[in-house]
């Protein structure tokens, strides 16, 4: 190497040291300005985007749930409203420890064993942005000794804010469906941060749920500065919520809770309509579930209550059970054999059995009713009149009238479901059985039974429209109504089976029963006696089991259709009873004490009050000893589901 | 030039050079005022306290003869060696890093003090060191042993930011010292090459660092915290900054370390890139201050000491902006006369008395 070689003396070495020293404090103040470069760009050229990371630091917006609108009646009596609750929430992203915080809890709140698993199992389960109640409308000391004692503990959420309260509670259940908080599908669907909102609730059945986009609202929304640690500094700025709009139903409240009420313990369902305008006023199903408890959210063993019982309080039977029509058909029937131009006068003489081929087909009197005409043929029920003249009018005169009066439709409502049954004919037996019809289907449709299905709204539209002779709609929102067209049938032919519906409360018919205890007023109506099972030969020669004799499940359906007053016919019901046995005995009388309530309160209520101490108490207290009853069970059985007694009884 | 009038001690010190370093405390004195939330306790009390004790002795320090520290500093780079020995084993003892040596009276951090000393004592050993042989074996390898040892042993506490700065601060003083160029060419290209190198042999936060300091976004919430949000820190304060006392991010708590290490970020948001800018203008004063005292120096001792010693200054402030700004990984630096703690005050003010000694050495006559 020929730089070794190179001698260094001190002074050389100084140059060197010089140079390197002036080299150094060079590459020193470079770096300096690389440092203050680097300085201005963050603080200059991207300050804007910084500045906005740190106000989005600082502030934190807090959502405000708008308050839900209220449903109310035709009289603007609130059917859902709100009412202040106090809330403790968990959010789980946010939770650091969760077994102190929960024990805090559950000593703050008093929650028990059930609650604490219940809590325990949604943490394990639920999204991580998704809050777990942990108590729902708390008493306002409760709410405040947690506020208190874990305003510093991240993921706990004490709320005060709106519940949705039904005052008529289980009465309403199926009208307005219930809330609840949104699924976390809904929330991956949106991404809306209302929704994973503590204490914010979305329709989950019934009007709750298809008129979500009224009752909503806007949410409001409050700028809070807050700490790396989520602690509130003080309040910017608050912009207030829009509450949902005020939904107005064409339901009478009073009637709604009173056709309910009056079901009593039976399972089935009332239906009241103006047949002048199609406006419901009243649609019961029964038995219900409180929607006030669903609204809170439900426990297990509350719902395993509801899903066991064979009375099936989860199902709305106005829109969803299926019923075959039985007697109730025969006004209809009547107006399709007019039409097709069967003289009413034409007598036929029941013997008590009517001959198809192989088949008899019984009268429901034993014995039969002699020579019988139309007029009377449906003042007592007489079904070889319907059958004959079934047969020899033929399936396409029927069919067609009972479509024309609502059968077999789904009708344009704001409802989740509606299950609209059967009109069979021809054309319907190719398509779904690949038979062809024979005369026996005939006989059976004359009747109302075999495979025609029905459920009671299309019943009460059934009888509005031949009160009214309007091809009403039926509605519950106020102001969606259109005027109704006549109906295409002979006016005369309408007034005829009118006037024989009258016969059979008024004239000695089959529904003495539901004459009205209101003075100038008389009720039309129908009874129906749908039978669930086949009754064999065999029984039928050994005398036929009376309704009481059978399990409850075999029970024949209690119907009655009505309208009044006769004169100018204004309401129209339907009233169904599974399983409860003859139509005039069990809901020809409820028929009567709702259409009652409409002209004279009182009297209604005196009569429901004297009925509900035989039952054991109003609905709230019936339910109430139901659910003491079951976990009683529950308890002694152990794990095994126990169904719950049966409360009903031939009324 | 010399007032007769003023008498020679006090002429001799260097005045503008202490007022600048007073402007320098002071500022940060008032930073930390700000970060306690307008309050002079807990940081900015003590602090003070501390750094009029410290200034005193460095200005003590200056008085004392260059001899004296060339005499000194091979004792001492022993006892500091055998402390960071201690050190270690106390930490093998006690589990997990330990740092401090605790004498009782007072704890000290040998590491931290090696910093100056490296310096001292390397410049020693380059002025016994004979012209001819600067350029031979001889100059090299007892240099990379009086590295080698302390920042080996830092490295193993584990302190990856001062065995950095001892090895650089080392560096520095072989490269003054006059070793051939292409030692630092080569060096260079093969620091490059070995880094994945480093990597591999980094402890798992360590590596995490430096990852993350490369894409600080890939974890917001984790270990790019403190980056992303010092960079917010800074950025949002745009020219003048929101004002005394209006800072957020320090005030909220999104800062972390907003009154040690991060001191800087909170200090920008709220004084802006003009208190930045002065920040940076008066470290650079200091340092090129230190660097006209080695090129007046008289003897080679003090040429590569001071030479040596303002670059240790430069490497705290220059690694420390560099970090909080996002240009290096968090390596845990303080920023000098600014961060609050007591260990890097004394550091830089012990490198600004020697400095301060060297230059009286250099202008007393004769």
């Amino acid at each position: 190497m020929k730089r070794a070689n190179r001698i260094i003396t001190e002074q050389t070495q100084g140059f060197t040291f010089t140079r390197r020293a002036m080299l150094l404090g060079g590459m020193q103040v470079a770096v300096g300005g690389v440092l203050a470069t680097r300085m201005a760009w963050l603080s200059i050229a991207e300050n804007e985007r910084y500045r906005l990371l740190a106000e989005s630091n600082r502030v934190q917006l807090i959502l405000i749930p708008p308050r839900r609108g209220w449903i109310v009646d035709r009289h603007g009596r609130p059917i859902a409203n709100n009412r202040t609750s106090f809330r403790v929430d968990l959010i789980p992203e946010q939770l650091r420890d969760r077994g102190p915080v929960l024990a805090s809890l559950r000593e703050m709140l008093a929650l028990d064993e059930e609650e604490m698993q219940r809590i325990n199992d949604d943490l394990d389960k639920a999204a991580r942005y998704q809050p777990v109640p942990v108590a729902e409308n708390i008493d306002y000391e409760h709410y405040a000794a947690v506020t208190v004692r874990m305003a510093e503990e991240p993921g706990v959420a004490p709320t005060s804010g709106n519940a949705r309260f039904y005052p008529a509670g289980a009465a309403v259940g199926h009208l307005t469906g219930y809330v609840g908080a949104a699924s976390p599908k809904q929330y991956e669907e949106t991404h809306d941060p209302l929704l994973i909102t503590p204490g914010f609730k979305v329709g989950k059945d019934g009007l709750e749920r298809t008129m979500e986009s009224i009752l909503r609202g806007k949410p409001g929304a409050r700028r809070e500065e807050v700490t790396a640690r989520g602690k509130l500094v003080r309040d910017l700025e608050t912009r207030p919520d829009t509450p949902g709009g005020t939904l107005h139903l064409t339901i009478d409240a009073g009637l709604q809770e009173y056709a309910a009420r009056r079901l009593g313990s039976n399972s089935g369902a009332v239906v009241v309509i103006d047949c002048q305008t199609g406006d419901l006023l009243a649609m019961a199903s029964m038995p219900s579930y409180d929607p006030n408890s669903f609204s809170d959210g439900i426990s297990h063993s509350e719902w395993n209550m509801l899903s066991a019982d064979d009375h099936l309080p989860l199902v709305n039977k106005v829109l969803q059970g299926l019923y075959p029509p039985g007697s109730t058909s025969k006004p209809m029937t009547a107006l399709g054999l007019l039409e097709a131009g069967i003289d009413p006068d034409a007598k036929v003489n029941c013997t008590g059995a009517y001959r198809v081929g192989n088949s008899f087909f019984h009268c429901s009197k034993r014995g039969g009713h002699g020579p019988i005409n139309l007029a009377n043929a449906i003042k007592v029920s007489c079904d070889i009149y319907f059958y004959h003249f079934g047969v020899v009018a033929g399936i396409n005169a029927l069919a067609p009238m009972a479509r024309k009066l609502g059968l077999g439709a789904e009708f344009p409502l704001p409802v989740t479901t509606q299950r609209y049954g059967t009109v069979p004919d021809p054309a319907w037996m190719e398509r779904k059985y690949h038979k062809s019809w024979s005369t026996y289907d005939t006989v059976n449709t004359s009747i109302g039974q075999g495979y025609m299905l029905v459920n009671p709204l299309q019943l009460a539209v059934m009888v509005a429209r031949i009160a009214s002779g309007r091809a009403i709609l039926p509605n519950m929102v106020q102001k969606t109504r259109k005027t109704a067209p006549p109906l295409d049938v002979s006016a005369e032919h309408l007034e005829f089976v009118r006037n024989a519906m009258s016969s059979v409360v008024n004239g000695g018919g089959t529904a003495g029963v539901a004459r009205l205890p209101v003075d100038g007023v008389l009720l039309a109506g129908k009874t129906g006696t749908a039978q669930v099972r086949r009754i064999t030969m065999a029984e039928r020669r050994r005398g036929v089991l009376s309704n009481s004799a059978l399990p409850w499940k075999y029970r024949d359906h209690s119907l009655f259709i009505c309208f009044a007053p006769v004169a100018s016919p204004r309401y129209a019901a339907a009233v169904i009873v599974e399983h409860g046995g003859w139509g005039a005995s069990v809901a020809a009388p409820i028929a009567r004490d709702t259409i009652t309530w409409l002209y004279d309160k009182n009297k209604a209520m005196d009569r429901l009050l004297a009925l509900e101490a035989d039952w054991g108490g109003d609905i709230v207290t019936r339910m109430n000893a139901k659910a003491v009853a079951w976990r009683a069970a529950k308890a002694a059985e152990g794990n095994s589901i126990a169904s719950p007694g049966d409360a009903d009884d031939d009324a | 030039m010399r007032d007769s009038l003023i008498p020679a001690p006090i002429a001799l010190i260097p005045w503008r050079l202490i007022l600048l370093v007073v402007a320098i405390g002071v500022f940060g004195l008032v930073i930390l005022y700000s970060a306690a939330g307008g309050s002079l306790k807990p940081w900015a009390e003590p602090q003070g306290v501390r750094f009029i004790v410290f200034l005193l002795g460095a200005i003590l320090l200056s008085r004392v003869p260059e001899g004296y520290i060339k005499a000194v500093s091979f004792p001492i780079y022993g006892i500091l060696l055998v402390m960071l020995l201690v050190v270690e084993l106390f930490g093998i003892v006690g589990g997990g890093s330990q740092r401090w040596l605790d004498l009782g009276f007072i704890r000290i951090q040998p590491s931290e003090l090696m910093k100056p000393v490296i310096v001292l004592v390397l410049a020693t050993f380059y002025e016994q060191l004979p012209a001819s042989e600067s350029r031979r074996f001889t100059a090299i390898w007892p240099a990379a042993i009086l590295i080698g040892l302390p920042a080996a042993l830092v490295l193993l506490q584990p302190d990856l930011g001062t065995a950095m700065m001892i090895v650089a601060g080392g560096i520095t003083i072989t490269f003054l010292a006059g070793l051939p160029l292409r030692l630092y060419v080569g060096g260079l290209a093969l620091f490059a090459a070995g880094m994945p190198l480093a990597l591999g042999l980094m402890h798992d936060y360590q590596r995490n660092r430096v990852l993350i300091f490369l894409n600080p976004e890939s974890d917001p919430l984790g270990t790019g915290y403190h980056i992303s949000q010092s960079k917010i820190a800074i950025g949002s304060g745009g020219l003048f900054g929101k004002g005394f006392l209006n800072g957020t991010q320090s005030h909220l708590d999104y800062l972390p370390e907003g009154h040690t290490d991060f001191v800087f970020a909170t200090m920008a948001e709220e004084w802006g890139l003009m208190g930045g800018l002065f920040l940076i203008a008066a470290f650079l004063l200091v340092v090129n201050w230190g660097i006209r005292v080695s090129l007046r120096a008289k003897t080679r001792f003090g040429q590569l000491a001071a030479a040596g010693l303002a670059t240790t200054i430069f490497f705290y402030f220059a690694i420390n902006l560099m970090m909080v700004m996002g240009l290096a990984p968090v390596v845990g630096i303080p920023l000098p006369l600014v961060s609050f703690g007591g260990s890097a005050m004394m550091t830089v003010l012990l490198c600004l008395g020697l400095l301060m000694a060297i230059d009286r050495n250099s202008r007393l006559p004769g």
